[in-house]
């Protein structure tokens, strides 16, 4: 039996990948990272900054998201997702850069609890990264 | 009638015109492309949104605690539109278009007694609806800075709108732009996006149940911002690919219309030409016979 399902990520520009011979998926789900295999139950949830990592047959790709939506249905993974880089593509410039801007988001005092909790999740994800 | 000079100058300029229109029509039709094929590419986003969108509020029970940009105030007094046109002109009919509907809606709400607030989204929309509108328009909004339509700007034009919308500014919000059918035709749209309605959203519902992490109510307050700025991003893409394909057709009869004058004026030059010479002739001859 195959263990195959097909995920989809799309940003608002384009749809920045299709694959169907994935086997496991690992998002970052608000309330903490989630595996989804073949035939998981129908879901909805939203992501906080991470990792999503993608095994398939042609091994393992990683990429770093910001927010998003995944919806998982009929074993049809899709992540609508804004702000989403290839962890291959990512250099050391643009991870400080994004770091920076995090830091100095999270100094706001009119920040709320929500935004402080995922802004320091972005922090803490970018400097595993760095 | 025109001497021989003034009709070679004339037909000189129409040329130069008609080089021009002829080069603005490769232009559109180059960024036509670029900008259907972006349109089409941002369609699955905004496509998956309502599609889950639609799911979520199917599902929920309790209608009177639901988001408020999903149920609206409960009032309708203050209606927001949004009018989306280009930042250039020389397009044809296309903002004309959109502001024509734009007004109609708004005659409609003036009519009901109604608080009208405007926001402009392009120059041109500004332009025209500064003289009649002036005092209902509350922001405008230009970016002739970026090249592309991208998610940013549409972004930061959706934050506006939900932060004015918590603070009550306002009931209902509608967005006005040009959906892209093809090359010669491209319809004004009004499309309402606070509060939304569901069952405008195309798309099939279905009965099967979610699992939600974490619950629905949160996951739908989450996503009904991104669904507003997703909504105006799509509509942008519509409208740039709408613009090019206008200008296109637009510039292409401006051309056409240039080549058929450059040919009568031709003609008519040629007549004068030949009537300059005949005549000459006749008073050459007359001359030599009296002689």
């Amino acid at each position: 039996m195959s263990e195959e399902f097909k995920i989809e990520i799309v940003n608002p520009e384009k749809s920045f990948l299709s694959k169907e011979d994935v086997t496991e998926v690992v998002v970052p789900a608000f309330e903490g990272e989630m595996g989804i295999l073949k035939d998981h139950i129908s879901i909805i949830s939203f992501l906080k900054p991470g990792i999503i990592k993608i095994f398939s047959k042609s091994g393992e790709e990683h990429y770093y998201v910001e927010d998003g939506i995944v919806e998982f249905k009929n074993n049809n993974l899709s992540v609508l997702t804004s702000s989403i880089f290839n962890i291959k593509d990512f250099d050391k410039d643009k991870i400080s850069e994004l770091l920076t801007q995090a830091e100095e988001y999270s100094k706001n005092s009119e920040i709320t609890d929500q935004n402080k909790y995922l802004v320091d999740q972005k922090i803490d994800v970018l400097k595993t990264l760095n | 009638m025109a001497t021989l000079d003034d009709l070679k100058k004339r037909i000189a300029s129409v040329k130069s015109t008609q080089k021009i229109t002829k080069a603005m029509k490769m232009v559109a039709a180059a960024k036509l492309r670029r900008a259907q094929e972006n349109a089409e590419k941002g369609r699955p986003y905004s496509e998956k949104m309502n599609n889950i969108i639609l799911n979520l509020s199917s599902g929920i029970s309790d209608k009177e605690n639901a988001p408020k940009l999903l149920s609206g105030t409960g009032e309708e007094k203050v209606h927001l539109c949004i009018v989306l046109t280009s930042d250039r002109g020389l397009c044809g009919g296309f903002n004309t278009n959109i502001i024509k509907k734009a007004k109609a809606y708004f005659k409609k709400i003036s009519n009901e007694g109604k608080t009208l607030k405007i926001i402009t989204v392009g120059s041109k929309g500004y332009d025209q609806l500064k003289r009649v509108y002036k005092d209902s328009i509350v922001e405008r909004i230009s970016f002739k800075d970026s090249k592309t339509v991208n998610y940013l700007d549409a972004e930061k034009v959706g934050k506006m709108i939900i932060e004015n919308f918590e603070k009550k500014e306002f009931d209902v919000c509608t967005i006005f732009y040009n959906k892209f059918k093809n090359v010669i035709t491209q319809i004004p749209q009004e499309q309402q996006i606070i509060p939304l309605k569901t069952h405008e959203v195309e798309g099939n519902s279905s009965d099967d149940n979610y699992e939600f992490e974490p619950d629905e109510d949160e996951i739908l307050s989450n996503l009904l911002p991104k669904n507003i700025s997703t909504q105006i991003f799509k509509a942008m893409l519509e409208n740039s690919a709408s613009e090019q394909g206008s200008r296109m057709s637009a510039m292409d009869s401006a051309t056409r219309n240039a080549g058929e004058m450059v040919d009568k004026l031709t003609i008519e030059y040629n007549r004068s030409r030949q009537a300059a010479i005949t005549k000459e002739l006749i008073e050459i001859i007359s001359g030599a016979e009296s002689l």
